[in-house]
């Protein structure tokens, strides 16, 4: 059978036909389809998990257990899940178990650009890479097998081009469950690592990547495609296919096994060809490795070691480096310069719009508009931020972050910058599931430590920038099945912060209070913003309006930063299309002269009716 | 037909990767080969998205080459003005005749280029650009969202599936009651690019 797959989905339906048995994963681009697509077999166990360390413990249970795991993530929840992971490695497995981690070339959506490959060196464990959806389904049954043959976890690197591609897929196996005793034996010297175990295990790791190495040499996954000789290209996953596009007489080396790399096979390869170049994304990870075994190649000295590859990048590249004739008159197509970004923003109706422009006001932080993101003065309110659709907070008009390191870093960063000594008041600002994926140890750090800090927790019930999935805190499963949910307030006063406050989401005077009263009180205080995302409202009333005879221009709602709030010449209109209506209002209240309102009474009647 | 490039663009939102999934089942169910990226993620909300589509008997990369696409499909016209250089240049844009000011624009910060100068950007790039009145369809449909739909009916004269197969592929991205107007604003746009001409 045919079909049309995301890499993400056919990495998925790929583990489900190896009979995974156990999924965990933490929401991450461009890796979060992979988790999603499994949760809908109900055979087996699928969790979003709190954060990827969890997941990968998880994972790693299940496969001391005897069955099946797989555990997936994006690449900065692979530093996330680093020591279990390197502890996976030196224990190894009994059921097999595959890592997925998925990197974002180009940073689409991450705080780096981080090439997962030295993980596998690092750790000593195998890895593979598709550059298809086709090989994404297939490489998982190698990825299982080559796990339990070898009793290691298997890195599974995907990069967004071939996770967040659709291509097709022969769907050639099915769900056959193999009989497997789905017990945990008692073995000590292989689970406990006290150091006395751990040390006999080292040399059981370093055994393990000599036999790896001899069967890379092997290997079905890593493949020549012969073609002239005077031209061979060492590649791996997406860039295989652009270099195939560039390149489409030379002679391939396409590695699907990419650590420990196949020596044998690398320098037989190099022997055949003329030229010998690598095409490979990021950074010199190949290069490095093949130069190490003795094979003389290149190319980082013209493929770029940064940002994603293109077919275009290598073309003109390959100009440059002579590999390829530049037609005369060749002239790239360029993007027309000039033109107004549109980086992505936070949504009409975002629960979070009041929040933050009660901050950006009472921050005075107009100032920072058009200060092209620098400020050398003193702030009278520093607001550290995390990952989420809320960072997006950061552009004007609300220019309200300073700070976004990774999952969960504004609350600690908060406390230092306040231990640091400087006179402004600090405001940690963090997302629901971010603050369970890994804010509540900052909370316990700052509670211990006398902080007198204020953590806004941002809580829209749901994860929203990867695509709305559940979390502790919203009861119900990845699977759908109705849980225990985590209280957030219990939690934080559990925790000892005495100073606990719930605030609507879409009450800008409460929140003014709410902000203030926190401010004012010199010990740690917890802010509860709550309000639902406004991409998950099932109705909607109709769009607010702006009453031009009352509307005097001054612009004050356009400080909100709500994407439906816009200027025709002048005058201030609300599009229609974008507007949320009743279930946000946050204009209507702040607007001086009292001149947007609800549509006339009469059709707000009959919306009332229908809710 | 012996390949295919094409480049879907606009706002996050604006149901531009829907559209582009549609588009790739109906190739698919001709016997193409076929590859589709799309913006997924935070570029998602409100930002620019770009969808491409490659269909020939075999595709290697999913990315379209600047200066090779047949087709670019906008639903936004600062948007077609931004990604246009990917046309070739006797390629074909199909343009929604809408703006939506990005919020830098409402902040005084940027201007929104003129209808003028972004008839000037895309004709520079190609002779045959065609704006449609898509979100002022569907608006008069009853249903605004349906825009990708009406605009995806127009660019389909392009291609050589027969009506039945495009809206068999629409009612099952839809439930029963969706699939009705979406399924109607997609005819109502194919015959509007039957009318101007598209083949």
């Amino acid at each position: 059978m045919k079909k049309l797959l995301l890499g993400n989905e056919a990495l998925a339906l790929g583990a489900y036909h190896a009979d995974v048995m156990v999924a965990a994963a933490y929401p991450g681009t461009p890796s979060t389809e992979i988790l999603e697509t499994l949760a809908r077999f109900d055979d087996i166990h699928a969790e979003w998990s709190t954060n990827e360390k969890v997941a990968m413990e998880v994972a790693l249970g299940a496969a001391y257990a005897g069955v099946r795991a797989l555990v997936a993530m994006k690449q900065v929840g692979l530093n996330v899940a680093s020591d279990p992971f390197m502890a996976a490695s030196i224990t190894g497995i009994n059921g097999g178990l595959v890592v997925v981690s998925a990197d974002d070339p180009g940073v689409h959506s991450t705080q780096n650009e981080q090439d997962s490959r030295p993980y596998a060196k690092f750790a000593k464990v195998p890895m593979l890479e598709p550059s298809d959806s086709q090989e994404a389904y297939d490489l998982m049954a190698h990825a299982f097998d080559m796990s339990e043959m070898f009793d290691t976890p298997v890195l599974l690197r995907t990069t967004l081009r071939v996770s967040h591609s659709k291509s097709v897929v022969e769907i050639t196996r099915s769900r056959n469950p193999l009989p497997r005793a789905r017990t945990f034996h008692h073995d000590c010297e292989k689970y406990v690592m006290l150091p006395a175990h751990a040390r006999r295990r080292v040399p059981v790791v370093e055994e393990r990547l000599a036999k790896l190495s001899a069967y890379a040499e092997s290997c079905p996954l890593n493949q020549i495609i012969w073609g002239e000789r005077h031209l061979g290209i060492i590649t791996s996953g997406i860039a295989y296919h652009y270099a195939r596009e560039v390149f489409p007489n030379a002679s391939f080396l396409k590695l699907g096994m990419t650590f420990p790399l196949p020596a044998r096979l690398l320098r037989y390869f190099a022997s055949q060809v003329e030229r010998v170049v690598v095409i490979e994304e990021l950074t010199p990870f190949l290069e490095e490795n093949i130069r190490i075994l003795g094979v003389d190649v290149r190319g980082k000295e013209f493929i770029p070691s940064t940002g994603a590859l293109n077919p275009r990048i290598i073309e003109e590249a390959s100009f440059h480096a002579g590999l390829l004739p530049q037609p005369s008159g060749w002239k790239a197509a360029e993007a027309v310069t000039g033109l107004p970004e549109r980086p992505p923003i936070l949504c009409a109706g975002c629960p979070y719009l009041g929040i933050f422009f009660v901050l950006s006001t009472m921050g005075q932080r107009s100032k920072l508009q058009r200060s092209q993101g620098k400020w050398e003065k003193e702030l009278k309110l520093i607001i550290t931020g995390d990952i989420g659709c809320y960072t997006l907070a950061t552009y004007p008009p609300l220019c309200a972050m300073d700070t976004c390191a990774c999952m969960g870093a504004s609350i600690g960063q908060a406390l230092g910058i306040e231990k640091a000594g400087t006179k402004a008041k600090v405001v940690a600002v963090i997302g629901d599931s971010t603050f369970f994926h890994s804010g509540i140890t900052g909370v316990v750090n700052g509670v211990y430590n006398e902080s007198e800090t204020t953590i806004i927790i941002l809580d829209n019930n749901t994860t929203a920038m990867t695509g709305h999935q559940e979390h502790p805190g919203t009861g119900i499963s990845a699977q759908g099945k109705k849980t225990k949910a985590v209280d957030l307030e219990r939690l934080v006063r559990g925790i000892g912060v005495d100073d606990v406050k719930i605030v609507n989401a879409f009450d800008v005077r409460a929140l003014r209070t709410a902000v203030r009263d926190c401010l004012s009180n010199p010990e740690l205080s917890v802010l509860i913003v709550r309000g639902r995302c406004s991409s998950q409202l099932k109705q909607r009333s109709h769009a607010l309006v702006v009453d031009a005879a009352k509307c005097d221009r001054c612009q004050t709602c356009l400080k909100i930063g709500c994407p439906a709030i816009q200027k025709k010449g002048e005058d201030i209109y609300i599009e229609s299309t974008l507007c949320v209506g009743e279930a946000c209002t946050i204009c209507e209240q702040i607007c001086p002269t009292q001149a947007i309102k609800r549509p006339s009474t009469e059709s707000g009647q009959r919306n009332n009716e229908q809710a | 037909m012996n390949k295919l490039d094409l480049l879907m663009v606009g706002v996050g939102g604006q149901g531009i990767v829907l559209a582009g999934d549609i588009l790739a089942d109906v190739v698919l169910a001709l016997g193409y080969d076929v590859k589709k990226t799309d913006t997924l993620g935070m570029a998602q909300r409100g930002g620019s998205v770009v969808s491409h589509i490659r269909v020939a008997p075999k595709v290697w990369s999913p990315l379209v080459k600047e200066g090779e696409a047949e087709v670019l499909l906008a639903l936004e016209k600062l948007e077609a003005a931004r990604w246009c250089h990917f046309l070739r240049r006797d390629g074909i844009a199909i343009v929604n005749d809408y703006a939506l000011p990005p919020l830098s624009v409402s902040l005084g910060l940027h201007r929104y280029p003129s209808d003028e100068e972004i008839r000037n950007i895309l004709q520079q790039r190609t002779k045959q650009v065609y704006f449609v009145n898509g979100t002022e369809k569907a608006k008069r449909l009853g249903e605004v969202r349906a825009v990708n739909m009406f605009m995806l009916g127009f660019s389909s004269c392009l291609l050589p599936a027969d009506a039945r197969l495009w809206e068999s592929c629409i009612a099952q991205r839809f439930s029963a009651k969706a699939a009705e107007i979406n399924v109607a604003a997609f005819r109502q746009g194919r015959e509007e690019g039957h009318h101007a001409g598209l083949r």
